[in-house]
């Protein structure tokens, strides 16, 4: 008999009483978490003010100027080379608004980690939508736009649709219909990487980006 | 460098090193300090008391629903991470979930592997299994990293240095991290870690993780991490080898957010952490990173022992946050090297025992007050108190009638003990006896030794009084 039978077989000789499907309401009807929808404003505004708490910085733009205030954001730090995914709508804006080092990422990261790791400043994606509750970005890595492309380079730029602004996780998963269709590499982040292992003190840019900076697409009247 | 096996832990040791490390003060206060940090952080995550009870009675919920169900559960998630592609293999005992990564390793002719924070692979002793075939494995989490570099284990679950100050960890970087040089600014201390292990990441064939949540509905393995190592670990090698326990599981992953929100605050005090890792498979055709194996090592080590018995199950319930700890003042003041387990603390007392065996591990049930801190702020309401008292009973006398024998049944018996108590029942149980008894006891009260073993270690000695209470009655109605 293999490890597998012996195990299933030890749990299946214990007479254990069926318990009842847990009802998840009691959780999402909780006061304290965001739970009747809220307005686009609110959730906007709480989405913009956990991130910050988290050390993300949140720069209003919109569909118009989202790749010249990116162009600014890199020349101001410095920035001379940006990694972004295969989406042709972002390579046009992006070499349109005269991004100086633009790198696509189109090819298996197996031949070039060491330079991915070593070279590049700054990695750009897309999200899928983000959580007010908690400051969160939903991140779905494909062939397109992979999985270390927000988490090798210092600096993780983030291009979040306003529209796309969800309350709460459960909310998230229920109106994406995640449980139908997991990706490969499905990703939840708050901020930039950090850690508080040595003695309780919080520091930034531990194994990840140093930097997490969000361009959240807002309709031309909330940008101003 | 790996960590020394810690596999049997007599009590009298256990004592030396509570003793130590209670005469220790920079230790005291390195978890002093933390601890109370940690309290803090979780209190101000949690202001409604009402909310948080129904919060917490909700995550016990799915968890014993899923525990009731688990052999189906773990079947079910084993057809989809299949699906999916993602390898998955049993194993009962440590050594087997070392045997079958070792596999994998040699396959890959694997000479590194770069590890996420996991306390399974802690608790098998991976590590050391690894070292003793010529395979570095080599921690990533920065203070798995610190404690490993110092040949020491973890003494937190979710904070494996906290026993160290910032000026002990500069001075290890300075001696043991080739070319770096000597610096207490965290930040600088962070960066050395990060330039070093950045380089393992790229080079290692195999990344190891943990798992806090896998689910079955779905067949996706849930990481929660502050740091993006996980991520490393999962992404950048070519293979990736997941190893946790069997009662991991849950069936839906609408049952992950209630848990998830509960566990990072819990925890550290976090409504969120950094990165919620969530993976599905290897690396899809035409997407260029991700490993192109995942395997997922799913490990009983003594839990299907605990599963078998309907209290001792709720231990299973468990979802690591460590809160217990945090918040038990024998933890705090003697901190988790004293324990010698992997998992120290109030969880350690009622998970060890399963995993060691009761003769390695009957102490831990001990070094509690039953003050009962570690229930109240247990997210998921494991009734620890009551487990630890059920675990010294077990570690006293034989299985009772219908119960199977745990591993170390009556480890902990002393025969002289059992004689007191046996006299005591028969006096006790007998008027005519027991009116003699105290009679004598009390006539010959000038005899009791005024040291009296333990007892007197930090008590005034036992006594008999002068005349016994039926004398004082029978005295009063006079």
């Amino acid at each position: 008999m293999s490890a597998r039978e012996r195990i299933l077989e030890r749990l299946r000789s214990v007479p254990v009483v069926p318990l009842p499907e847990p009802d998840l309401g009691a959780f999402q009807a909780d006061p304290a978490a965001v739970s009747t929808r809220s307005s686009r404003t609110a959730r906007i505004e709480r989405f913009c003010e956990r991130m910050n708490f988290w050390h993300g910085q949140v720069i209003r733009v919109t569909r118009r100027n989202w790749a010249a205030s990116l162009r600014d954001l890199c020349a101001d730090r410095g920035l001379r080379s940006l990694v972004h995914g295969q989406v042709t709508e972002f390579a046009d804006e992006l070499r349109a608004a005269g991004l100086p080092g633009l790198r696509v990422f189109d090819r298996p990261v197996d031949s070039w980690k060491a330079e991915l790791f070593a070279e590049v400043d700054a990695g750009l994606t897309s999200t899928r939508g983000a959580i007010a509750e908690t400051g969160t970005l939903i991140i779905w890595p494909d062939e397109r736009e992979p999985r270390l492309l927000s988490l090798v380079p210092p600096i993780h730029f983030a291009l979040l649709d306003a529209d796309r602004i969800h309350d709460s996780l459960p909310e998230a998963m229920r109106e994406q219909g995640w449980a139908a269709a997991m990706p490969a590499n499905a990703l939840l982040v708050s901020g930039p990487s950090k850690t508080a292992d040595i003695q309780v003190t919080l520091a930034y840019g531990a194994h990840g980006p140093k930097e997490l900076i969000v361009l959240l697409i807002v309709d031309e009247e909330e940008a101003r | 460098m790996s960590a020394r096996p810690l596999k049997f832990v007599p009590a009298s040791e256990f004592r030396a090193r509570a003793a130590a490390a209670v005469a220790d003060p920079q230790l005291r206060q390195s978890f002093r300090r933390a601890m109370d940090f940690l309290i803090e952080r979780r209190a101000a995550q949690f202001p409604d008391a009402e909310v948080l009870d129904r919060q917490r009675r909700l995550a016990e919920q799915i968890r014993q629903y899923t525990l009731a169900r688990l052999p189906d559960l773990l079947e079910q998630l084993e057809r989809r991470l299949v699906d999916n592609g993602i390898q998955v293999h049993w194993a009962e005992t440590a050594e087997e979930a070392c045997t079958v990564i070792i596999d994998i390793a040699r396959r890959h002719s694997a000479k590194l592997i770069v590890k996420g924070k996991s306390m399974v692979s802690e608790e098998v002793e991976l590590n050391h299994a690894l070292a003793a075939v010529g395979i570095d494995a080599l921690e990533s989490d920065m203070g798995e990293y610190i404690v490993q570099l110092d040949g020491e284990k973890p003494s937190h679950i979710i904070m494996p240095a906290i026993h160290k100050t910032r000026e002990e960890i500069a001075r290890l970087f300075a001696d043991k991290v080739p070319g770096a040089a000597y610096t207490e600014s965290v930040d600088e201390l962070i960066g050395i870690g990060r330039a070093v292990l950045r380089e393992k990441f790229i080079s290692a064939r195999i990344g190891l993780s943990g798992v806090n949540f896998a689910v079955a509905e779905t067949g996706t393995l849930c990481l929660v991490e502050n740091e993006g190592n996980g991520r490393m670990c999962t992404t950048v090698p070519d293979v990736h080898i997941a190893i946790t326990g069997i009662e991991k599981v849950v069936e839906k992953l609408e049952h992950v957010p209630p848990l998830f929100g509960l566990l990072t605050r819990s925890a550290t005090g976090q409504a969120i952490t950094t990165y919620f890792n969530m993976i599905s498979g290897p690396r899809r055709a035409g997407e260029l990173d991700g490993p192109r194996e995942v395997h997922l090592v799913l490990v009983d080590n003594g839990r299907t022992q605990a599963y078998a018995d309907a209290q001792l199950r709720a231990t299973l319930q468990c979802i690591r946050c460590g809160a217990c700890m945090n918040h038990c003042p024998v933890y705090t003041r003697i901190g988790g090297h004293a324990y010698g387990t992997t998992y120290p603390g109030p969880i350690g007392g009622i998970v060890s025992p399963h995993l060691l065996g009761l003769a390695a591990t009957h102490f831990m049930p001990t070094a509690s007050s039953l003050c009962g801190a570690c229930s109240e702020v247990c997210p998921v309401r494991i009734p620890i108190p009551d487990l630890l008292i059920r675990l010294r009973g077990e570690a006293q006398h034989d299985a009772l009638h219908g119960h199977q024998p745990l591993l170390g049944q009556g480890a902990a018996r002393n025969p002289l003990l059992d004689l007191v108590w046996t006299a005591w029942a028969v006096l006790y149980t007998h008027p005519q006896l027991h009116r003699a008894f105290l009679w004598l006891a009390t006539r010959l009260r000038w005899l009791t030794p005024p040291r009296q073993s333990g007892w007197t270690a930090s008590r005034t000695p036992l006594k008999p009084a002068a005349r016994t209470l039926h004398e004082h009655m029978t005295s009063r109605r006079r």
